[in-house]
């Protein structure tokens, strides 16, 4: 049995007991040990985490509250389902956590070229927007077929002074547009940075994007102590590569009280084949530079995915995911399309809420956790963006024409 | 003797430059393969690069990531490259065959009996691009077989770095000529002679140059850098896509290798 203390992880290599680690090519090898230097002395110096969290309190408009959805809970009629409302921040999701933060990073290194990698659009716009407000040059990877789907951040970004560059190889989705950013970076490895969006890619980004996130648990753990006098019962948080919630519960791994449970997209159901279920139904592989698990066949190609969320249509998740399943700390759960379309509409209806189809996921795992739980239990769900991106894929999946 | 070790001893006792063609595995067609490396020998391959076709390969430039789909497609993985390696084996029992590819499709099929199988059919090394060698204690089982692992060096790779590749490096090195995704075009071949120099400094292990060895001027002048072989990768790949039986294979293989198996009989050799 592993050490069970995932605070102290990952190892200096980036390790997450068998998980993690940097799996690329020798070419940036060095460049990735520079990278975690300069974040290792940048996260030591007091300036640089008194600017960091003075952008999150002045830019961002943090902290996020938590929100009690009191008519929802009553519908459900089980636990008090609590929001920590991530959907308020600037450019409407936690994603705008981690861009600053490596944003920042990238201007103390001297880089003044951005790439980043993007699947619905949401992470993209948001290392656009830090890019436009630092000044730095921005390239944005899209796969070609996410391109087409999502017409409107794309346009977002060039409004904000990004290049958006279609992928066109494989499957033309998040992983590939996420191959082609490592491929610009090994070419253009000394004056670009490449901001990874969420917990996966090689050693230190898993652990980077976890800490520039972790201010959400943070914030949530003292807001729960402050304004309930305890920690909720149960924490839930969508899962695609595992970046909001890995930010919400890291701060309350130690306690061991708290449920922790992440929610996967089971697409049209995990029996069905067509998904985006990493953990519930994937295998331990390597991809994108780290080990974990990942959706592939027999002959170890990836597979494509699929999801209503293009968030969390991802055939791998962080590491660190990988490695609190199977040391049991935390538990993952698959939520169907419909399943999350219908926490959409009840969100919607009982507390004027529209949240993203990804946290939609979370919403829909947290109704169902409120039901099985007394009526003085506490779940905090992660609401982790809002959803005004996704209207037109709602519309549409109902048949509705909005032209 | 693995037989890579006795293919670079060969060449070193000829006074000759090594030339290592890469071919993916299953492009054009699985069906073609073993005729695909009889007509690499035939025209002039000391050694065999293998690509195993991977979904996702990051390090690779458009015509290999390509190939790597077509191969895909065809439902191309490592049983079947391992049994046509095999085949290959029964008329050829020196050439030297390198698997090169990503670590996924291994970690599926299992490192000890990837291993054990690989060396059985008569794989003699094998090159894992995204596994450096912090983490190439994965890869212990392949050691173990009789096996080579082929580790990389890069442009980036500083001093106080090549020593920890040197230090764990076997059969050769594949000195990767610029920071950037296979078949691109950046060569700077007085940069790369440094770069030989400083590996020479480090090591007895052989050195292979690769990534951007398109032609007959290029390769010599590889060679003339002081390498012990160059890798033609992408330039190959790129001819032989679509070729439709063993007839055409052999004649796109001999218009693309001959003139660069010449160029590198011809060149000058530091006698070193």
């Amino acid at each position: 049995m592993p050490s069970t203390d995932s605070r102290r992880l990952p190892d200096a290599r980036g390790h997450f007991g068998d998980f993690g680690g940097s799996y690329v090519a020798e070419t940036l090898m060095v460049p990735l040990a520079e990278l975690a230097a300069a974040y290792e002395a940048a996260r030591n110096d007091p300036a640089f985490v008194a600017e960091f969290e003075r952008d999150l309190k002045y830019y961002v408009g943090r902290p996020s509250p938590i929100y009690h959805a009191e008519r929802l809970s009553r519908k459900v009629g089980g636990a008090q389902i609590l929001l920590k409302r991530e959907d308020l921040n600037h450019t409407g999701a936690h994603k705008i956590n981690n861009t600053i933060g490596q944003a920042l990073l990238a201007r103390r290194m001297g880089k003044r070229r951005i790439i980043a990698e993007t699947g619905a659009g949401q992470h993209g716009v948001a290392t656009a927007t830090v890019c436009a407000r630092l000044g730095l040059d921005c390239v944005v990877y899209m796969g070609a077929v996410d391109v087409e789907r999502q017409a409107i951040n794309v346009y977002r970004m060039k409004l904000l002074g990004a290049e958006v560059v279609p992928v066109t190889s494989g499957s033309k989705t998040l992983k590939d547009a996420l191959n082609e950013a490592m491929r610009d970076w090994v070419t253009h490895v000394a004056d670009t940075f490449y901001i990874i969006g969420t917990v996966a890619g090689p050693h230190p980004y898993p652990m980077m994007v976890r800490d520039f996130n972790a201010v959400v648990g943070r914030e949530a753990r003292a807001q729960m102590l402050e304004g309930y006098g305890r920690l909720p019962d149960a924490l839930v948080a969508c899962v695609g590569g595992g970046s909001n919630a890995i930010g919400l519960f890291h701060a309350f791994l130690g306690d061991a009280d708290v449920r922790i449970v992440g929610a996967e997209a089971a697409g049209d159901g995990i029996a069905s084949g067509r998904h985006a279920a990493s953990l519930a139904a994937g295998r331990p592989g390597i991809l994108h530079g780290n080990r974990t698990y990942v959706l592939c066949d027999d002959n170890g190609q990836i597979i494509e995915t699929h999801s209503i969320s293009a968030g969390l249509d991802y055939p791998g998740v962080g590491p660190e995911h990988a490695w609190l399943k199977d040391s049991g700390r935390a538990e993952y759960v698959g939520i169907t399309d419909e399943e999350a379309l219908a926490a959409f509409h009840e969100l919607a209806r009982s507390e004027g809420i529209l949240a993203a189809l990804e946290s939609s996921h979370a919403i829909a795992q947290g109704i169902k956790l409120a039901r099985e739980l007394p009526s003085d239990a506490l779940v905090l769900v992660n609401l982790s963006g809002r959803g005004d991106k996704d209207v037109h894929t709602i519309a549409a999946r109902e048949g509705i024409s909005l032209t | 003797m693995n037989r890579i070790d006795a293919r670079y001893a060969e060449l070193r006792g000829a006074g000759r430059i090594g030339l290592i063609p890469f071919v993916t595995a299953g492009d054009p067609s699985p069906d073609l393969l073993v005729p695909t490396m009889q007509a690499l020998v035939a025209a002039g391959a000391d050694l065999i690069e293998l690509g195993v076709p991977f979904s996702d390969p990051m390090a690779d430039g458009p015509v290999i990531q390509h190939a790597s789909e077509r191969a895909v497609a065809r439902g191309v993985g490592i049983a079947l490259i391992l049994d046509r390696v095999a085949a290959f084996r029964r008329d050829d029992a020196a050439t030297p065959v390198i698997l090169m590819g990503y670590l996924n499709p291994i970690e599926i099929y299992g490192w000890a009996r990837f291993a054990r199988d690989a060396a059985a059919a008569g794989v003699d090394g094998v090159l894992l691009v995204d596994c450096p060698v912090e983490e190439a204690d994965r890869a212990a089982p392949l050691a173990q077989a009789g096996l080579h692992q082929i580790f990389l060096v890069a442009p980036t790779t500083t001093p106080e770095r090549l020593g920890g590749v040197t230090a764990r490096a076997q059969g050769f090195l594949y000195l990767v000529s610029f920071a950037g995704v296979t078949g691109a075009n950046r060569l700077d071949t007085g940069e790369i002679a440094q770069r030989i120099a400083a590996i020479r400094r480090a090591t007895e292990v052989p050195i292979a140059v690769g990534f951007g060895v398109r032609d007959a001027a290029s390769a010599a002048a590889i060679g003339a850098a002081g390498a012990d072989a160059v890798v033609v990768g992408s330039a190959l790949v790129e001819r032989l896509a679509g070729a439709a039986d063993a007839a055409e294979v052999a004649a796109r293989i001999d218009e693309c290798l001959a003139p660069i198996r010449r160029a590198l009989d011809a060149a000058p050799r530091d006698p070193s």
